[in-house]
């Protein structure tokens, strides 16, 4: 077709219309199951790290600026543990998030990875059953050990070639343990407004 | 008379199903888009670290193929010709995004494997050749089927590379542990194992496939 | 220390071609000579630091602000598309021997998906505009860095007699393979 600068114009300008309009309309409707794909994830992952639990209220612990989502599980109101949606920034591909399991005592029962866009075969290792980071936190008391990888003189050992990703998952654990322990001390002390804490029960577990 | 008129239409009609097949079919040897072609090297060499990610993003790379290559058919002749590479730039990022934003909302996990691949699916150069070379020519079923050829050849290879280095490299095939894993070295699954084993079944195809 | 940091994980670390697969199509594409694959790293390295800047205010003021996120990637490859044609337009009038040096790359680079990838991840990793540049500045060079290099190796390797089925593409991605295993051995360093 012969192409005038009113053509030109109108053509790419329409074209343009019409892309964004259909873009903009599979967001609506993608929206709420992307959403429901991450509470999904989230429910999820608060079982595998969590005790059998019939409930938990979740608040939000702000730690070095991050907004941190700490979930209190209960079993007939004695709480059994606290997960906490922990995250890092410092991730090789960007923002990592964990789901942190603690028992009463502060012990890591286990963890869960919600999102990370690490290196394929190398960052994303994390998500892997048994891989050497997640060895090196379950079942350890995070108060007796030193969170950093072991080329920076901690306890924890890497993920073969992704240092970086690493550091990142350490670091999102240390954050975990910060909102653990203000989680934990809240229950007893009672200071969720100092802490700028928002409470909110949640029905969830096993029993839904 | 009438039977040789007959016989005509139906040779014709056996040849342009011909037609059809070869569409579908060129675009798996003839015109490989991985090993004949070398084009859209990224995603192939990015991605291929499992059986199921080069699966995956063939699969979404044929999607967002067949969508454009229908689509630009379709529109190919109100579009001046000066404006058409960004008209159809517009046209394949609108399809990707539509494509990305289906894929987190319904395969969550296998969405974040492939990470930045995906978005990047607009600067592959295969869509935008296929949508130049093809699609602005011919007709919407013609298009749609270059589309499942070259997209069918794409996941193709991307499905063989990723089963390479995932045996090689973490010894197992779609996630299947062979139970070999310990003895495999690892590299296949990192960066210098995609270029290498990439580069020997682009030697086999040549050798063996290739006319 | 933290800038330290981006520059050389972004330049050898996890260098853009050889550990991040991104613009591969240049790196195979124009690496048969020294000389053109110096223009071409010189070429990207410009558009990817102009782009990268464009590219975080429009992030910064435009999509964040209306809540149009998803648009990210339609809106980035229209501006570096825009972008590339501007550069060549401007250069033309302003620099005709510079024009003559990268003029010929410049096309090429819209399709270079390292010039996406990097706006796309440095909106991911939440970077500020210093940070986003000295970032895509520096993957940039690790882009002209490995293309130098492998260029290098591909004119030793034009005489060298090679097996039939691996002449052209196969060798050049199994030459490639040798530099990915060396540039490996920078991982760790930061």
């Amino acid at each position: 077709m012969e192409s005038s600068l009113k053509n030109m114009v109108l053509v790419l300008f329409t074209i343009t219309l019409i892309s964004s309009a259909a873009v903009g309309g599979v967001y609506l409707i993608t929206k709420e199951p992307i959403e429901q794909a991450k509470v999904a994830a989230v429910n999820q992952a608060l079982m595998q790290v969590l005790p059998k639990y019939e409930q938990t209220t979740s608040q939000t612990i702000e730690v070095a600026t991050l907004p941190i989502v700490a979930h209190t599980a209960t079993v007939a109101d004695k709480t059994v543990g606290y997960a906490v949606e922990s995250m890092s920034k410092n991730g090789f591909g960007g923002t990592i998030r964990l789901m942190v399991g603690f028992d009463t005592e502060g012990t890591i029962l286990n963890i869960n990875v919600l999102e990370q866009k690490e290196t394929p075969g190398l960052g994303t290792k994390m998500t892997d059953e048994g891989n050497p980071l997640l060895t090196s936190f379950k079942d350890k008391n995070v108060s007796q050990i030193n969170m950093t990888v072991k080329k920076d003189g901690g306890d924890i050992d890497a993920l073969t070639a992704a240092t970086i990703s690493s550091r990142a998952y350490a670091e999102a654990v240390a954050i975990a343990y910060e909102a653990f322990k203000v989680a934990s001390g809240a229950q007893s002390v009672a200071g969720d407004v100092a802490t700028g804490a928002s409470k909110q029960a949640e029905k969830g577990g096993y029993n839904e | 008379m009438l039977l040789q008129v007959h016989q005509n239409r139906q040779r014709k009609e056996d040849t342009m199903s011909n037609n059809k097949l070869s569409l579908i079919l060129k675009g798996i040897i003839k015109e490989n888009p991985t090993f004949v072609l070398v084009l859209g090297m990224c995603p192939t060499l990015g991605t291929t670290t499992s059986a199921i990610n080069g699966l995956g993003m063939g699969v979404a790379t044929m999607a967002v193929l067949i969508l454009s290559n229908m689509f630009i058919a379709m529109i190919k002749n109100l579009i001046p010709d000066k404006v058409r590479i960004p008209a159809f730039i517009v046209v394949i990022a609108s399809f990707v995004t539509v494509v990305d934003m289906l894929m987190q909302a319904f395969v969550p996990s296998l969405y974040s494997a492939l990470g930045v691949f995906i978005p990047l699916i607009v600067v592959n150069c295969i869509i935008l050749g296929r949508a130049e070379a093809f699609a602005s020519k011919n007709g919407v079923i013609d298009s749609a089927l270059d589309g499942v050829g070259i997209g069918l050849g794409f996941t193709l290879s991307l499905t063989t590379i990723g089963c390479v280095r995932e045996i090689l490299g973490s010894g197992s095939v779609f996630g299947l542990s062979l139970g070999i894993a310990d003895y495999m070295p690892l590299v296949f699954v990192l960066a210098p194992g995609a270029f290498l084993v990439l580069g020997f079944l682009m030697v086999l195809f040549n050798k063996y496939l290739k006319k | 220390m933290e800038y330290f940091a981006i520059i050389i994980g972004a330049i050898f670390v996890n260098n853009v071609v050889l550990a991040q697969f991104l613009g591969i199509c240049p790196f195979l594409g124009v690496s048969s000579k020294v000389e053109t694959s110096l223009g071409m790293g010189a070429a990207v390295t410009f558009v990817m630091a102009l782009s990268s800047v464009v590219v975080w205010l429009i992030e910064e003021y435009i999509l964040a602000p209306l809540g149009i996120e998803f648009m990210q990637t339609i809106v980035f490859i229209l501006v570096i598309a825009a972008l590339v044609q501007m550069v060549e337009i401007v250069l033309k009038k302003v620099s005709p021997a510079l024009y003559q040096a990268l003029g010929i790359f410049l096309p090429l680079i819209t399709t270079n998906c390292a010039v996406l990838g990097v706006a796309l991840l440095m909106v991911q990793k939440e970077y500020g505009l210093l940070e986003g540049l000295v970032y895509s500045t520096s993957t940039a060079l690790g882009f002209a860095v490995a293309l130098v290099l492998f260029a290098g190796m591909r004119e030793r390797l034009e005489f060298e007699e090679v097996p039939k089925a691996f002449e052209g593409v196969p060798i050049a991605l199994i030459t490639a393979a040798l530099l990915a295993m060396a540039f490996m051995g920078f991982s760790g360093l930061v």
